[in-house]
């Protein structure tokens, strides 16, 4: 049955995150063969729609004006109920991203719809649409359908794989003028605190350190590492709780769930709350002096020893690779 | 201050996860007040001893939830509030949970609405802000900072570790993050003095609800374990030597640089 699916994109720093290029993905699967409509919603963000259909959007419907330069629940909510108004979708993706956490909940009790949040894959199955979705920290899995309201998910970043990018795709880039009324949360101040470039929710390669890389000085050799993978710095609770780091960086049961393609736990003993952030990475790796360490469990490849001594010479290898490549 | 605490007892996910009849296996296991509910419970009492006022802590669920309710009480929250929805709802979502703590709250004018910013059993992370969305009040989730001054409030939120700095007004919910507080422990006298205080339980009834009223908007059709993970491989030899290997394994065989 072909549907029409709305997606929400999500623009980082001028640009599209991942994550919504996966939502289209995700919005292909739904459609069935319908229409799938991008919704670009920000201060200007016109440009980005043509992006959005060489990822695989028929066409783009853009809301800006400057209440909605920066997200708020109030605004954003505002805009894209104007667009689903519009529209009448049968389905709707966005990221399970902040952005999406805060704002998919509103937009479900708007629509008084079903939402299934943070799914990690959708397929049609028995004539439904199903979505698979990770639970108890990821320690068991359950496949949920929508029964009331919009096909309506978020999705988790890394997980569904986005369309080839194809150069030669057009579609219609329109824009939808609405009145943004009432907000009542006013953004006063941004503080940015996390890695530079690489968002580690998003990240394809996550290096980690825990209470072993000793000081806030020891995380200097994992930052070089992940600049050479372009990916992010993590932590587990122990390296946060010594205060090595900011606890931004924390992953596990609390903090951040992430599933990067590679991830290089440092001196990191594996407790269970930790595991429970990154068991469903794709490929782990295991640095530690102690060979009893729980992380190895969870490894795919483990090195016993002094990640002071292991992490600079990987960091070495990968730049030979880079370079070879 | 008028303040409520959406508080949800859950599974420890320390616990080893079974699944029997197509769901999770709770004989025996331990159940706690979700950890993030925990900071929500810690704030909202921080807040009553800076401004004044009364904690009221709410769950939906069954009787089961009385302990985690008393454990609130004894960290010291002033009352609890069971919503005991096991004769009424069989399979209930989001949905169904923020309608009914939305019915609950809606003539209560609370100043402050606290709640975990997800449970860590569901995760699903929607009833804070769907509760809102029906009592038309705004919110801010995932909240390491709350400070009141009279009607203002200012709040740091997390956004995937950059930190907003957000100011609006009460009436408002807040759902909290790690970092927002240390939750305390309940002392021996607040554990004596939480016997005492009201802890009163509704069923769908007294709210004016019936079942077709929160009837869940999605279903789950299977729960299943991942599969195991074979064991991974811990590399030999000289240091040097391991990790070329191991560049080398992630390159040809993992493929993933």
């Amino acid at each position: 049955m072909a549907r029409k699916v709305l997606v929400l994109g999500e623009v980082r720093d001028g640009s599209l995150r991942n994550v919504s290029f996966e939502a289209v993905a995700a919005a292909k699967t739904v459609a069935e063969g319908g229409e799938v409509v991008g919704v670009l919603i920000g201060g200007s963000v016109n440009p980005l729609g043509a992006e959005l259909v060489k990822y695989g959007a028929d066409r783009v419907v853009t809301v800006e004006s400057e209440k909605l330069a920066q997200y708020t629940p109030d605004g954003y909510s505002q805009a894209l109920m104007a667009v689903i108004g519009e529209e009448n979708p049968e389905g709707l993706i966005l990221g399970h991203t902040a952005l999406g956490k805060d704002l998919a909940p509103k937009i479900a009790s708007r629509l008084s719809s079903g939402l299934i949040s943070d799914a990690t894959a959708v397929e049609v199955a028995g004539g439904n649409l199903v979505f698979t979705r990770p639970i108890y920290s990821g320690k068991a899995f359950e496949k949920k359908v929508v029964t009331d309201g919009l096909i309506f998910a978020t999705i988790r970043p890394n997980n569904i794989a986005p369309l080839e990018k194809d150069e030669s795709r057009s579609g219609d880039v329109s824009s939808l003028s609405v009145d943004i009324k009432d907000i009542r949360t006013i953004i006063k101040d941004v503080v940015r605190k996390a890695t530079e470039g690489v968002d580690l929710s998003e990240a394809k390669v996550v290096v980690a350190g825990g209470r072993g890389v000793k000081s806030e000085d020891g995380f200097e050799p994992l930052k070089e590492l992940a600049n050479v993978l372009g990916g992010a710095v993590g932590a587990s609770r122990g390296a946060c709780d010594a205060e090595y780091c900011d606890y931004s960086l924390q992953i596990g049961q609390t903090g951040k769930v992430v599933t990067p393609d590679l991830y290089i736990a440092c001196g990191i003993s594996g407790a269970i709350q930790h595991l429970a952030g990154m068991s469903n990475s794709k490929v782990i790796v295991a640095i530690n002096k102690d060979p009893e360490a729980n992380i190895f469990k969870v490894a795919d490849y483990g090195i016993v020893g002094d990640l002071f001594e292991v992490v600079p010479m990987l960091t070495e290898e990968f730049k030979k690779l880079k370079v070879h490549s | 201050m008028n303040i409520y605490v959406l508080m949800k007892r859950t599974f420890d996910t320390e616990e080893k996860i079974t699944i029997s009849g197509g769901s999770i296996n709770e004989d025996g296991a331990e159940f706690i007040i979700n950890p993030y509910d925990e900071y929500a419970i810690e704030e909202a009492i921080q807040v009553r001893d800076a401004n004044g006022g009364e904690v009221t802590v709410i769950s939906v669920g069954n009787e089961e939830a009385e302990k985690q309710l008393r454990t609130a009480l004894a960290m010291g929250a002033d009352k609890a509030v069971l919503i005991n929805t096991e004769d009424d709802v069989e399979n209930g979502d989001q949905f169904t949970t923020a309608k009914i703590l939305a019915e609950y709250l809606k003539d209560k004018e609370a100043d402050l609405i606290l709640a975990g910013n997800v449970a860590i059993d569901g995760g699903s992370g929607q009833v804070g802000p769907r509760v809102a969305d029906v009592l038309d009040i705004p919110y801010v989730t995932t909240i390491t900072k709350l400070e009141i001054n009279g009607e203002t409030v200012t709040v740091t939120r997390d956004v995937e570790g950059d930190s907003e700095v957000i100011e609006t007004s009460l009436p408002l919910l807040v759902t909290a993050q790690q970092g927002l507080n240390e939750p305390r422990y309940p002392s021996l006298p607040g554990i004596m003095k939480a016997k005492k205080k009201p802890l009163d339980e509704l069923e769908l009834d007294d709210l004016d609800l019936d079942e077709d009223d929160v009837e869940a908007k999605t279903k789950t059709l299977e729960v299943y374990l991942p599969p195991q993970k074979a064991a991974g491989r811990v590399l030999e030899g000289e240091l040097g030597d391991q990790v070329k290997e191991l560049v080398n394994l992630l390159h040809s065989e993992a493929k993933v640089v």
